[in-house]
C-alpha cells in the first residue's frame, strides 16, 4: 500500500490583513482522523485550503503523501445538469467507481437538476463526488452543514469506514462529530 | 492527461455552444448580424461607400460580438469550485485555459464566419473582399478567443468584471483589427499573414497568463 501521511508544521494563516492562526502543527498517519474545532471566523476554511495546497501559508509547511479529496461548501456540480450527469462528469475524470448513491439517499434523484436539490441533498451529492474520487486524504470543511440527523450519522459512518480502510480524514467543524479515535484540535488555542 | 482532455472539452463545449446554459453561441451571432444590418441604415444607400467600408464594419462587429460571452467563460466555474477540484486532481490551470480557448473559439469563430456570408450581402461587399474577410477572420478569431479567455480569467471574481473585461479586450485587440481589416485595403495576403501572426502570439501567451490569473484569484 502506498504511504499516506498528512502533516502540518508550524502553520500560520491569515485572511486579508488579519493573522488568524499561528504555530499549528499536527501529523496524521494511515487510519487517523482529526477534528479542527472552532467558532466561525477562526480560520477553519483558510486552514483547510492551506492543507489542500490551494492556498500558501504565510509560515510553516504542509507535507502530503497521497491524493487530496476536498469537500467544502461548493459542490462543484453544474447547477443546470441532472444530478446523474453532473456526477457523471467527475466519474469520467476520476474513473468509474461505485459512489454508493443509494446509501447516500440520492436514489431517484438522478434526473433532478442540481439547482433544485436542497442544501442537504447537495451536500450528499458532493459526498458522492468525494467517494468517487477515491482519494486517501479527505479534507471535509463543515461536512455536517445542512444535513439532518440521518445525514450526520451517514457522514460519521463514511469517515469511520474511510479511516478503517487506511485513509486519513481532517474535519473542520464547529459541531460535535462522533468518529472512533477522532483527535481534536481547538483552533482558539492557536489564535494569533 | 489525454484521457482527461475529452471530458473537459465536451463539458466546455456543452456550456458554450448554442443551447448551452451559459447563453449559447447564438447571442454573439445575432448581435453581429444586427450591427451589419444597422450599418446601411445609418450610412445611407450609398453603394460604393458601403462596399468600401463594409469589410471594416464586419471586423468591428466581430470584435464586439466576441466580447459578449466574456463573463461566462471563467467566473462561474471559479465560483462553483470546479477549478479547485481540478487543481486537487493535478490538472494544470494552463491546460484548462487552453481547452477553454479551443471550446470558446469553436463556439463563436465558425458561427461568426458563417454569419459573415449574409452580413457581406447586407453591407454590399463583393466576392473578392468577402474571401479576404473570411480568411482574415479565420486567422484572427483564434487570437480573439485567446484574448477573451485570458481577460475573463484576469477579471474573474472582480466586481464589475464583465464591463472591465470588455474595456480590456478592446485595446488589446487593436493589432488584430489593424491587420485584419487592413488586409482589405491593401487587398492581399500580407495583412492576413500578420493577423495570423498576432493570433499565434496571443495563443502562445494566453494559457500561461490565464492560468496564472486563475491561481491568483484563488488566494
Amino acid at each position: 500500500m502506498q504511504a499516506r501521511r498528512l502533516a502540518a508544521r508550524d502553520i500560520a494563516c491569515r485572511r486579508g490583513d488579519r493573522l488568524l492562526l499561528r504555530g499549528l502543527s499536527f501529523a496524521l498517519g494511515p487510519g487517523e482522523a482529526l477534528q479542527l474545532a472552532g467558532a466561525n471566523g477562526t480560520g477553519k476554511s483558510s486552514l483547510m485550503r492551506i492543507l489542500a495546497g490551494l492556498l500558501a501559508p504565510i509560515a510553516g509547511t504542509v507535507e502530503r503523501e497521497g491524493a487530496i479529496g476536498l469537500l467544502d461548501e461548493r459542490p462543484a456540480l453544474d447547477p443546470h445538469l441532472p444530478l446523474g450527469q453532473a456526477l457523471g462528469f467527475w466519474q469520467r475524470l476520476d474513473g468509474p467507481h461505485d459512489n454508493r448513491a443509494a446509501d447516500l439517499g440520492l436514489a431517484g434523484l438522478e434526473d433532478v437538476p442540481v439547482r433544485y436539490l436542497s442544501t442537504g441533498q447537495k451536500k450528499r451529492a458532493a459526498l458522492a463526488r468525494l467517494i468517487g474520487q477515491q482519494a486517501p486524504l479527505w479534507l471535509l470543511d463543515e461536512p455536517l452543514n445542512g444535513l439532518d440527523t440521518r445525514g450526520v450519522a451517514l457522514v460519521e459512518g463514511l469517515v469511520a469506514q474511510h479511516c478503517g480502510a487506511g485513509g486519513i480524514a481532517v474535519i473542520a467543524s464547529h459541531q460535535p462529530i462522533a468518529v472512533p479515535g477522532l483527535a481534536r484540535i481547538e483552533l482558539k488555542d492557536f489564535a494569533a | 492527461m489525454s484521457g482527461l482532455f475529452l471530458p473537459l472539452l465536451v463539458r466546455d463545449l456543452k456550456l458554450l455552444m448554442s443551447g448551452g446554459r451559459r447563453g449559447g453561441a447564438l447571442l454573439p451571432v445575432l448581435f453581429f448580424l444586427a450591427v451589419a444590418m444597422l450599418y446601411p441604415f445609418a450610412v445611407g444607400p450609398d453603394a460604393p461607400l458601403l462596399a468600401r467600408t463594409g469589410g471594416g464594419v464586419i471586423w468591428v462587429a466581430a470584435l464586439l460580438a466576441a466580447i459578449l460571452p466574456l463573463d461566462r467563460l471563467i467566473e462561474p466555474d471559479l465560483e462553483l469550485g470546479f477549478f479547485d477540484q481540478w487543481a486537487l486532481r493535478g490538472i494544470s490551470e494552463e491546460a484548462l485555459v487552453a481547452i477553454r480557448m479551443l471550446a470558446h473559439w469553436l463556439s463563436f469563430g465558425p458561427p461568426l464566419m458563417l454569419a459573415t456570408l449574409p452580413a457581406s450581402v447586407l453591407v454590399g461587399i463583393d466576392a473578392e473582399k468577402l474571401r479576404i474577410v473570411e480568411l482574415g477572420l479565420l486567422a484572427g478569431t483564434p487570437g480573439l478567443a485567446a484574448l477573451g479567455v485570458t481577460v475573463a480569467a484576469l477579471t474573474a471574481g472582480l466586481r464589475g468584471g464583465a464591463a472591465l473585461g470588455g474595456l480590456l479586450v478592446i485595446p488589446l485587440a487593436v493589432p488584430l483589427l489593424v491587420f485584419g481589416a487592413g488586409s482589405l485595403a491593401i487587398g492581399g495576403e500580407g495583412g492576413i499573414a500578420l493577423t495570423g501572426a498576432v493570433s499565434l502570439v496571443l495563443l502562445a501567451i494566453a494559457p500561461f497568463a490565464g492560468g496564472a490569473a486563475i491561481r491568483a484569484a484563488r488566494g
